[in-house]
């Protein structure tokens, strides 16, 4: 139903839409909308879409309720007027937050970093069925039957057979006159991508390290969601062995001891092998580390699973090197060193600080590919 | 969309009971809306005809949530108007619209009787309607960027209107002194200290003393500043000072007029809640209980009643307070438990059992709903037999838990705050004092601190939206961490300077006393 109301909705998420594209960098150089990720909509803090007027502060002075309870008795903070759910520092903060679907934060990604749309891999075979309720039949399941249609039908042929009499006007449907809803079943093309995350957990990566890596996949996440229909992520954590675990695990683990990268390339081989070998997979690895690796042996024998195994069935390789005071940083430089400039698949970022997240989101994804 | 016969009987039905109670009300046209509209209209604070603007498209989007989600739903809408209009949300049961038609009777009731409301515009859905196509006319010739963003502006001090204006007469228009009416008499005072009238003149040392001449002198001092300052008086309808002082073009000032006015229509609203929602419920619950209910329904009615009256802990719910408040009154008076004897009367067990049958109960509520608003209903109703029967607490952040707790049951801090939080809907009360400040043409705001201070980066923001509107520096004279401080914009950037408290600034100008022995 139009209404009258759409649009100022319209308007509002207009600009909504400006100030989101406004504070985008800091909010992917903060971190901070993450973790309020639903499954299709994210749900961003926007104080400043708020009319200021002059208002009273932290609210020291209290408040008065009702109920039992004993003085010293706690209250739940959503019990609490104003409050947000979290009892934090600031008690009086109520900040609005407005939801974007993914899709419509990646759009506004998308145009803010100038990222190119990514032309698909795969012949358009992986194909999906949809139907739609689009035309009449004249024969079809009783529950599908068109009212209205199946009456205007005897209307028409009583007016014909001058069987309709305006002042007894009774319409009685026959066999014939009966009308169904009928469908059609188009077939959409479907692309699907694959992200396989690899990170090093090893001492070195400290907890900044991991939340620069945790921010940057957010970013590419979303982006790589809104060019595919389907968008499967694997991860994969690796020190001197390499396991594939979730998502949280991922993010968590900590682990001590040394780095052997290749276990991971090698690991990360296997799973395209056996999930993704049809041809028909957009695959895009992403591998995280501080640079260090066990020997510059384990670095040959890495370059040799890029080389052979990786590239090949890859749509791009990133691999971005976070900055740690631990690291050596050496290893970027032995890819630059083996590929050159040769290999445009292979993309290489150094992701310095949080500043430096943005340039490395536009280093990953806006080549296209 | 026209009400479906049953619903139009039930209004007969109900609008009787209402009568036969006495209530006073409006025609009232109902209307049943799919719960869309229904949100779509609260959006539009109660007005499907009201300018466009995107904060409502955002309460919009809020309530439709809200309802998805199903934390909340509207059951119906009230417009202070003559007729009355009411929505009811399609999807009430039977009993729910019962319930609803009987507390819109009452509501408009209060609309009708209540004073706070004696001045608002019975025609607000015309006047509405007028005020969107106004506006809609000036998108169209000034452009929807440049009119909007003037409206968010102007909403940026909507607060700042006197809430006690329509009880009082309008200033008249400030005009300069005719010629020699005022001008001889004031410069004559301004020479001569006035000395009270002496008889005997060896008299005149203890009729005139020194210290008195003294006070004299400063008083003279004080009105003379007083004369050259720009309001007289400090004036608490910022929103007018500027429509008839700041440099606005003429559909500036028209739309500025158009939020002023608007801001005037829901004060009383905003001012009555308690009170407003507590008569709706108790006249919903006396006319269902007693007159519209058959038997089957009272269930169904005790889960919607309820489910109005919850409380949380950390809130006041309006409905419940207002309605046990307005019941407590009809007991006090049924029962004669006022006045000089009981107030006097030390024996608890006789104070308990107080009841001189003087059945005034229903009498006294009726004077009630027509006299108060919620803070003169809680001031002068809501006492410590009441709070501790309501079981009312008073909470507050404690820093070094983390944690909101109960931290009094006493009744005076209770009170205080209660009424705290209800005087001036809970807003800093922020005045004019000086629109030609410093002879510069500066606006100097005061705000009278009440132990809280503003929130400061909003408090900012709104001076910028002031200096838009006064384009010359904007100041607010306000406490900050327990200093006095002057806060500035001057368009460029923001000041905060610390003043002492006795530099006059903005201080209220000495009690006008009446001294006309000259």
């Amino acid at each position: 139903m139009a209404q009258k109301i759409d649009s100022d909705h319209s308007r509002f998420r207009q600009i909504v839409r400006g100030k989101i594209k406004d504070n985008l960098r800091r909010f992917i150089t903060k971190g901070e909308i993450l973790g309020k990720k639903g499954k299709d909509v994210v749900a961003i803090p926007l104080p400043q879409i708020q009319i200021p007027r002059f208002q009273y502060g932290h609210k020291d002075t209290g408040g008065v309720g009702q109920g039992e309870g004993e003085v010293g008795t706690v209250l739940q903070p959503g019990d609490v007027e104003g409050e947000a759910g979290q009892a934090g520092s600031d008690p009086s903060e109520h900040v609005l937050e407005v939801e974007v679907t993914i899709e419509e934060l990646a759009q506004i990604l998308g145009e803010e970093l100038e990222l190119p749309r990514i032309e698909p891999r795969g012949k358009h075979r992986l194909e999906s069925e949809k139907t739609r309720y689009t035309g009449i039949h004249r024969v079809g399941p009783e529950s599908l039957r068109h009212f209205k249609r199946t009456f205007k039908a005897a209307l028409k042929r009583q007016i014909a057979s001058g069987l309709y009499d305006p002042n007894n006007p009774v319409v009685i449907p026959i066999r014939e006159d009966r009308r169904y809803r009928s469908w059609k079943v188009s077939w959409l093309p479907e692309s699907n991508a694959a992200i396989i995350y690899m990170m090093d957990v090893s001492g070195s990566m400290g907890d900044e390290q991991k939340e620069l890596v945790r921010i940057e996949s957010f970013w590419l996440d979303t982006w790589l969601q809104s060019q595919y229909q389907g968008l499967e992520v694997r991860y994969i954590t690796h020190d001197a062995a390499a396991r594939e675990v979730d998502r949280h695990t991922f993010f968590h683990t900590r682990e001590s001891g040394g780095t052997m990268i290749s276990s991971a390339y090698q690991l990360c081989a296997e799973i395209i092998a056996n999930d993704y070998g049809s041809g028909e997979w957009n695959i895009y690895p992403f591998h995280f580390s501080d640079g260090d690796n066990w020997s510059s042996d384990d670095t040959k024998t890495c370059i040799e699973l890029l080389r052979t195994k990786i590239l090949p069935a890859s749509n791009q390789f990133g691999y971005g090197q976070v900055e740690s005071p631990y690291g050596s940083g050496q290893f970027i430089k032995d890819l630059r060193e083996a590929f050159g400039d040769q290999e445009e698949k292979l993309v290489l970022s150094e992701i310095a600080d949080h500043e430096a997240i943005v340039q490395s989101i536009r280093d990953f994804l806006g080549k296209g590919r | 969309m026209a009400l479906p016969l049953y619903l139009r009987e039930l209004q007969q039905e109900i609008e009787s009971y209402a009568r036969e109670f006495g209530l006073d009300f409006f025609d009232i046209i109902f209307e049943v809306l799919p719960y869309q509209a229904i949100n779509m209209i609260a959006a539009y604070g109660g007005f499907p005809t009201r300018y466009p603007h995107w904060r409502f498209g955002m309460e919009y989007e809020q309530l439709s949530k809200t309802h998805t989600y199903g934390l909340g739903k509207i059951y119906e809408m009230v417009i202070n108007n003559d007729p009355c209009y009411a929505y009811l949300q399609e999807g009430n049961s039977l009993v729910d619209q019962k319930i609803v038609m009987a507390h819109v009777h009452a509501h408009c009731d209060f609309f009708k009787n209540n004073v706070w409301f004696k001045d608002t515009n019975r025609k607000m859905m015309n006047e509405m309607a007028n005020h969107a196509t106004r506006i809609r006319r000036y998108m169209t010739r000034h452009g929807v960027d440049r009119v909007e963003g003037f409206i968010d502006t102007c909403l940026s001090l909507e607060n700042l209107i006197d809430l006690h204006a329509p009880m009082i007469r309008r200033r008249p228009a400030q005009r300069p002194p005719a010629r020699g009416e005022n001008a001889g008499s004031n410069q004559r005072r301004g020479r001569e200290v006035p000395r009270l009238p002496v008889q005997r003149r060896y008299l005149d040392p203890y009729i005139n003393p020194a210290e008195f001449i003294e006070k004299q002198k400063q008083k003279l001092a004080e009105q003379r500043r007083q004369a050259r300052r720009f309001p007289a008086q400090p004036e608490r309808d910022v929103l007018l000072c500027l429509m008839e002082h700041a440099p606005l073009n003429r559909w500036q000032r028209d739309v500025l007029g158009i939020i002023r006015e608007e801001a005037y229509y829901f004060a009383p609203q905003g001012q009555t809640k308690i009170m407003n929602e507590g008569w709706a419920s108790y006249w919903h619950s006396t006319i269902c209980t007693q007159r519209a209910l058959d038997d089957s329904e009272i269930i169904d009615f005790a889960d919607h009643h309820s489910g109005t009256m919850g409380t949380q802990p950390g809130r006041v719910n309006p409905y419940k307070l207002g309605i046990e408040l307005y019941r407590y009154i009809e007991d006090k008076y049924n029962r004669g438990r006022f006045g000089k004897d009981y107030e006097e009367c030390q024996d608890l067990d006789k104070k308990r059992r107080w009841d001189k049958k003087l059945g005034l109960g229903r009498e006294k509520i009726f004077e009630v709903r027509r006299l108060h608003n919620d803070v003169t209903f809680v001031d002068e109703f809501l006492d410590e037999e009441f709070a501790l029967q309501q079981k009312l607490f008073g909470y507050r952040f404690n820093k070094s838990t983390g944690n909101w707790e109960i931290d009094t049951r006493a009744f005076k801090e209770i009170k205080k705050r209660l009424l705290f939080s209800l005087t001036n809907f809970g807003q800093p009360l922020i005045e004019v004092v000086d629109m030609n400040h410093a002879n510069r043409g500066e606006l100097l705001l005061v705000h009278r601190h009440e132990g809280v201070d503003l929130k400061l980066d909003w408090a900012r923001s709104t001076m910028e939206a002031l200096y838009r509107l006064w384009s010359r520096p904007v100041m607010v004279r306000t406490i900050v961490g327990e200093k006095h401080t002057l806060l500035r914009y001057d368009g460029q950037d923001h000041t905060a300077e610390t003043v002492s408290a006795a530099d006059g600034l903005g201080d209220p100008p000495a009690e006008d006393e009446n001294d006309d022995q000259d």
